[in-house]
């Protein structure tokens, strides 16, 4: 079984991760422009970032034969500083249109203030402007509130529920999103929130139409195995394969394929130019033979993680 | 015609017309004075218009290619790259508005932009102007970018001074790319870069690890002193292709005593005297 993480921030995470990542199936995975822990206090911090979403990681994923997409945009957080918030709308349009750029996002709320709400606003203008997706960081506290106000004012802007992803979602949040014609992203977090327990009986319960799950692991304590786990443990508990391949792959790759810049035939079959430029470097498999299309081997740990 | 010219007339004979049209009405907004965010967006859009296919030039538009602008070898080129680097030559901008802008849009770049940046450094206006820049390409952790710089570009060759020059070949072993596509590899052929090369090897064999023959190559002509022992290593203890390199190598070296250590290998001397022996032949094949 093949697998996508939507939403997991690679720049946190060490070559050991993409390695176990790529041995346990996963070919994809979707990295959106979030905050650092650290508060930015220049644009240019805020560019070079953006700037190693679209270049660097990108590349640094592909060593390991994993795709590399990206999200752009504004986090909730740091749209507070305002002066640097309105300088980095400024700069995103320079980066929406890069290849790999499948959303813009991820943006939304977060302690849910004027100021986050105007960056909001403006990115969904954006998103309309340019005809792109929008991935949505739903709050961590009042999050029912939070998550029907993102819906709203995407609606009141104009973007079509077919064209937004609502993540973060739980078992209180699901049931209006996926009624209000949303995509319902769940991370699975391994210690808080959504566990991969919930979300077999969350399965179980909605089904897999506009559901998938991702990992969201980042600096903080996280698992970007989340999602090859939780699909075996769903297999595990007797829901049917089609919907453990829909909630893992499938559904997260016809969500963001709507952007046109994320197909299937990346990984399956990748264009000869991007098989020179993305396949051949050995920068960060520094000293061993890095053997394009075949993944390294961690014997030790196969038992735990591969998963085919 | 100059590589505006025929970038444009190779373009439109492979893209489909509705993309071809596109290409060109962005380019004579561009030629009419347009903004930096103008080429920035378009110059981003191309890879959502244009596609990535190669561009697979024939053997007569490498020729006009090489005519247009001597050196200039687009053999590598995909159609994206090419539309970037147009859209860029479109502006007509003088050297210094050029190069504020293509560092503009080296700031915010893509993968694939780099690479087509860094491929297009011979064509853009007032030559002298991008010598940092590529050095700053040399630098890159992304072996795709830094053979848009090394790879059958002219450019390192004629403006990047001899320190960026010698880190640039000395990185091409380091990262394992080649020297044969090189432009002006054995003209810019230096001692210090021969001494660079020497210690290199030796760090290489401290470590039990290989050597591209291909090194050899710009230690031959100021092999002298250690450096010749060093090629007697290789003569003596080398693989056949090491051993083969090391032979080219000497055959270049101005020492008397460098065709004293070829005289016990007369396997190697008869090859060398049959022009048998090619660095071409013995640059690794990826």
């Amino acid at each position: 079984m093949r697998f996508i993480d939507p939403h997991i921030h690679m720049s946190a995470r060490t070559t050991d991760d993409y390695e176990r990542m790529a041995a346990a199936g996963i070919v994809a995975l979707i990295e959106p422009a979030f905050w650092l822990g650290q508060p930015r206090t220049q644009v240019g911090t805020y560019m070079d970032y953006l700037s190693s979403l679209v270049g660097w990681e990108r590349f640094r994923a592909a060593q390991f034969g994993i795709r590399h997409y990206c999200t752009i945009g504004l986090n909730s957080k740091e749209a507070n500083n305002e002066a640097l918030a309105e300088q980095v709308l400024e700069i995103l349009p320079r980066y929406l249109m890069k290849e790999g750029v499948v959303a813009v996002g991820e943006i939304g709320y977060d302690d849910q203030t004027d100021a986050e709400d105007r960056a909001y606003r403006a990115q969904l203008g954006l998103a309309k402007e340019l005809d792109m997706l929008v991935q949505i960081h739903t709050p961590h506290r009042d999050k029912k509130r939070g998550t029907s106000r993102s819906m709203d004012v995407a609606e009141e802007m104009g973007v079509a529920p077919s064209r937004v992803i609502i993540d973060h979602n739980n078992e209180e949040t699901v049931q209006e999103v996926l009624d209000r014609g949303f995509w319902a992203a769940f991370t699975i977090y391994p210690h808080t929130k959504m566990g991969n327990e919930r979300m077999v009986e969350i399965a179980r319960q909605y089904g897999s139409e506009r559901i998938f799950i991702d990992s969201s692991a980042d600096w903080g304590v996280s698992d970007p195995l989340a999602v090859p786990k939780t699909a075996r443990l769903m297999l595990e508990r007797g829901i049917p394969t089609k919907d453990v391949e829909a909630i893992c792959y499938g559904n997260a790759l016809a969500a963001f394929g709507q952007s046109g810049q994320m197909r299937e035939e990346h990984w399956l079959n990748p264009a000869p130019i991007d098989q020179r430029v993305l396949f051949e470097g050995n920068s960060v498999l520094r000293g061993q033979q890095p053997k394009v299309g075949e993944l390294p081997r961690i014997p030790e740990r196969a038992d735990e993680i591969v998963f085919k | 015609m100059n590589p505006e010219q025929l970038i444009e007339r190779w373009l439109s004979a492979r893209l489909p017309a509705p993309t071809g049209t596109w290409l060109q009405e962005s380019a004579r907004k561009l030629r009419g004075g347009a903004s930096d965010k103008d080429l920035y967006i378009a110059v981003s859009l191309v890879q959502r218009k244009v596609g990535k296919d190669d561009l697979a030039p024939t053997p007569q538009e490498l020729q006009e290619a090489n005519a247009g602008r001597q050196g200039w070898d687009p053999t590598d080129w995909s159609i994206d790259q090419a539309a970037r680097i147009y859209l860029m030559l479109s502006t007509h901008a003088d050297g210094a508005e050029f190069a504020r802008r293509l560092d503009q849009l080296c700031v915010t770049a893509d993968v694939g932009e780099l690479v087509a940046f860094y491929r297009g450094l011979p064509l853009y206006p007032d030559q002298p102007r991008y010598a940092l820049r590529a050095a700053e390409g040399v630098r890159t952790n992304m072996k795709a970018v830094f053979e848009a710089v090394a790879h059958r570009n002219p450019y390192p060759s004629e403006q990047l001074p001899e320190p960026a020059w010698n880190q640039m070949v000395l990185k091409a072993l380091f990262v394992g790319s080649r020297l044969e596509p090189v432009v002006g590899l054995d003209q810019r052929a230096n001692p210090t870069l021969a001494r660079m090369l020497c210690d290199y090897a030796h760090e290489r064999w401290s470590a039990g690890r290989p050597i591209s023959p291909e090194l050899w190559r710009c230690v031959g002509p100021f092999a002298t002193g250690a450096m010749l022992d060093d090629l007697k290593r290789v003569l003596d203890k080398g693989t056949q292709p090491e051993r083969a390199a090391a032979a080219l190598a000497l055959s270049r070296s101005q020492d008397p005593a460098a065709a004293a250590l070829l005289s016990p290998h007369a396997d190697l001397q008869r090859a060398l005297a049959d022009g048998r022996l090619s660095w071409r032949a013995l640059a690794p094949t990826n």
